[in-house]
């Protein structure tokens, strides 16, 4: 359910992004999620594939994945840890003055559009 | 919006083929509404309070309590949010009087700030001091989605365990306020209350919590005096 949520988000900005640039068929979105992000890569892939299904210029369009490894940093020792390991608790020193560098991203990374020759027919 | 071409390519035919880089964040456009959404309401001096929580919790019947213990001394009107029905907003209407609107998500697990100007659109703000948004009873998405509200609030009840600040750390994360609910059962659900505001505190040290049971009033004034002070303060800040 959370997915599907997303999905129509993401599909609101790429048709924006779509529009602002001319662009009449997108034949695939590149995005970037990290490992802790909340959204699960195979569900958000399943509810693409089937949303876009109702789409005009994302008919049908492929969706990539890139996972971002979720990387926590530890304020007290200054070393780095995978936070889905050891979650807050920072492994080397035992401390909870920790915070997440990287992998709760979110991002349209690029998309791949498709530009008619002039002339030619609509597909 | 600034796009660059990194690439262009010829793909057989006489379709071309080019990628439009964009390293954009989904919930950008969500995060600018809802600050947009936050200055016009700060500028009106209508006090948004987002509410929170698991299916169940309790938010309709402390919103009712806490309505009816405020009414008289501020102008309060309520967006409920669902996937379907209006029982909630007719709930409220009987039990406070105050003006109420349902919404529905169509499905969606949460509220975005474009939703919630809808709603806003829909009721008139007039005379307004408190609005208060019951969000979909969910513990996730609604976390992901700033709604414009002027402060988050979420509603943590007894039966549901003191763990799960550990469970749904996010949402607890971006919590001004705590409610926890159902306290006169507490004895029957081995619910460690200092436990809980513990586990709070290790995801978000700001928030502050009260204990309430909606059903016997237990806390309400409490949560009142909170929410009167919010509002007297977002209209001084004007």
């Amino acid at each position: 359910m959370h997915e599907l949520g997303v999905v129509f988000h993401c599909i609101k900005e790429v048709n924006e992004i779509a529009a602002e640039n001319k662009v009449s068929r997108v034949s695939s979105v590149t995005i970037q999620l990290g490992e802790v992000s909340t959204v699960i890569p195979y569900l958000f892939e399943d509810c693409w594939n089937w949303a876009v299904k109702k789409e005009t210029v994302l008919k049908d369009c492929r969706i990539k994945i890139e996972i971002i490894p979720a990387v926590t940093l530890c304020e007290d020792c200054k070393r780095e840890y995978p936070t889905v390991q050891h979650g807050k608790t920072c492994p080397y020193c035992g401390s909870l003055n920790t915070y997440l560098v990287q992998g709760n991203e979110f991002m349209i990374k690029e998309i791949e559009v498709v530009d008619k020759a002039p002339g030619s027919v609509e597909t | 919006m600034n796009c660059l071409v990194i690439n262009k390519a010829w793909k057989g035919g006489m379709d071309q083929v080019r990628v439009i880089e964009i390293k954009k964040s989904i919930f950008e456009d969500n995060d600018r509404d809802a600050d947009r959404l936050r200055s016009e309401l700060r500028d009106k001096g209508v006090f948004l309070l987002n509410l929170m929580s698991s299916p169940g919790s309790g938010k309709t019947t402390t919103l009712i309590k806490t309505i009816n213990t405020l009414k008289d001394r501020m102008h309060i009107a309520v967006m409920e949010a669902d996937i379907d029905s209006d029982v909630d907003a007719r709930k409220i209407l009987e039990a406070t009087g105050v003006q109420s609107i349902q919404l529905h998500t169509g499905g969606m697990c949460h509220l975005d700030a474009e939703m919630t100007r809808q709603g806003l659109d829909n009721l008139d703000l007039g005379s307004v001091d408190l609005a208060v948004l019951e969000n979909v009873g969910n513990l996730v998405c609604p976390a992901e989605f700033d709604t414009g509200s002027s402060k988050n609030c979420m509603i943590l009840s007894v039966p549901e365990g003191h763990d799960k600040p550990l469970k749904y750390p996010l949402m607890f994360s971006i919590c001004d306020l705590v409610l926890i609910n159902k306290i006169d059962v507490m004895p029957y659900f081995d619910f460690d209350l200092d436990l809980c505001e513990k586990y709070i505190h290790m995801r978000n040290p700001k928030a502050e919590v009260i204990p309430i049971c909606a059903k016997t009033g237990e806390g309400i004034e409490r949560f009142a005096a909170w929410l009167e002070s919010q509002v007297s303060d977002w209209k001084e800040a004007r």
